[in-house]
């Protein structure tokens, strides 16, 4: 085995066929027009999000009142590491190295996983709180504590809170689900010994999705729990 | 079989770079003392310098053709103007 070393530049320019046009493989470019409409539907929530919130007088629940921050802030690294362990695991095929490969993408999937583990713990704690997507709950003990400070946790509000946050989050959640899928099938595929340094396309492809995951959680997490 | 080893940029850098930040945004959210509207900029603000990052080096953007990033850039006024139309809605 020989190795051989090459640019920077290198690395998008895998060595299978590139289409005309965009100058890339046909699942790639069909990948990134897909970012780009998924660009345009989490507009819409999270526009949505910050238009009903800003264009209320009425007071909105504040940061950390009601949802847990440090454990969402933990969440969000563990995200980001899943993010660098894909990148990992995108370079070890691009060096030809499928055993590396293996171990990222599975290091990957832990993530995601965990990641949607600790967000579904997160909801059932909310829930059990009285944090629904209709608001707080009648008798449970958030809306105790918002009727004794309804400034702090944005009383009047809290059905437009719960709904946006459970849509927001929850469609964000379904989106890693999907990614988490898409990766143990490409795990498989690797472990059956698909996948070399002439044809990595599959991981590339479900790369780009899984960073853009990461990329809106990015935008998620400072507008919805630090705002 | 020949393997070629490609030079990758240093993404371990680019992560330690992005917890950084992340840490700074907590703090900056819950410790620091800014005016409400200084505050959201500063969020916004690094809130964007991590999704680029991500972007630039993880999706690898820095290094691919204009053809490709137009792709993905073409729809980012478009999701402004959308907000912004909404947004100022009573004032048209």
């Amino acid at each position: 085995m020989t190795h051989a070393h090459a640019s920077t530049a290198d690395l998008m320019r895998p060595p299978f066929p590139a289409e005309p046009g965009a100058g890339v493989y046909s699942n790639k470019l069909g990948m990134w027009v897909f970012l780009a409409s998924d660009v345009m539907f989490f507009t819409a929530l999270i526009g949505t999000y910050i238009i009903l919130r800003f264009s209320t007088d009425l007071p909105w629940a504040q940061p950390g009142a009601v949802l847990n921050v440090p454990l969402t802030a933990f969440n969000t690294f563990l995200l980001i590491c899943s993010s660098v362990s894909m990148v990992k695991a995108y370079a070890a095929i691009a060096d030809g190295d499928r055993e590396r490969l293996k171990f990222w993408v599975l290091m990957t999937i832990l993530g995601g996983a965990t990641f949607v583990g600790i967000q579904v713990y997160e909801y059932v704690k909310l829930v059990g709180h009285g944090f629904t997507p209709n608001g707080y709950r009648e008798g449970s003990e958030l809306a105790t504590l918002a009727a004794a400070e309804p400034l702090k946790y944005g009383l009047q509000t809290a059905g437009i809170y719960g709904s946006t946050f459970f849509t927001m989050t929850g469609f964000h959640g379904f989106h890693v689900t999907c990614g988490v899928v898409c990766m143990t099938w490409v795990y498989f595929k690797a472990l059956r010994g698909g996948y070399s340094q002439q044809d990595y396309r599959g991981v590339e492809v479900i790369g780009l999705y899984w960073h853009f995951v990461d990329l809106v959680w990015i935008i998620l997490f400072t507008i919805v729990y630090l705002i | 079989m020949e393997t070629t080893a490609r030079k990758h940029p240093n993404y371990v850098a680019i992560w330690v770079y992005l917890a950084v930040l992340t840490a700074i945004e907590v703090g900056v959210a819950f410790i620091s003392h800014f005016p409400k509207p200084v505050l959201m900029l500063i969020l916004v603000g690094l809130a964007i310098w991590k999704a680029l990052l991500v972007a630039l080096y993880f999706m690898h953007l820095k290094f691919e053709r204009w053809r490709l990033r137009t792709v993905f850039i073409v729809p980012l006024p478009l999701a402004v103007i959308l907000v912004l139309a909404a947004i100022t809605e009573k004032l048209w």
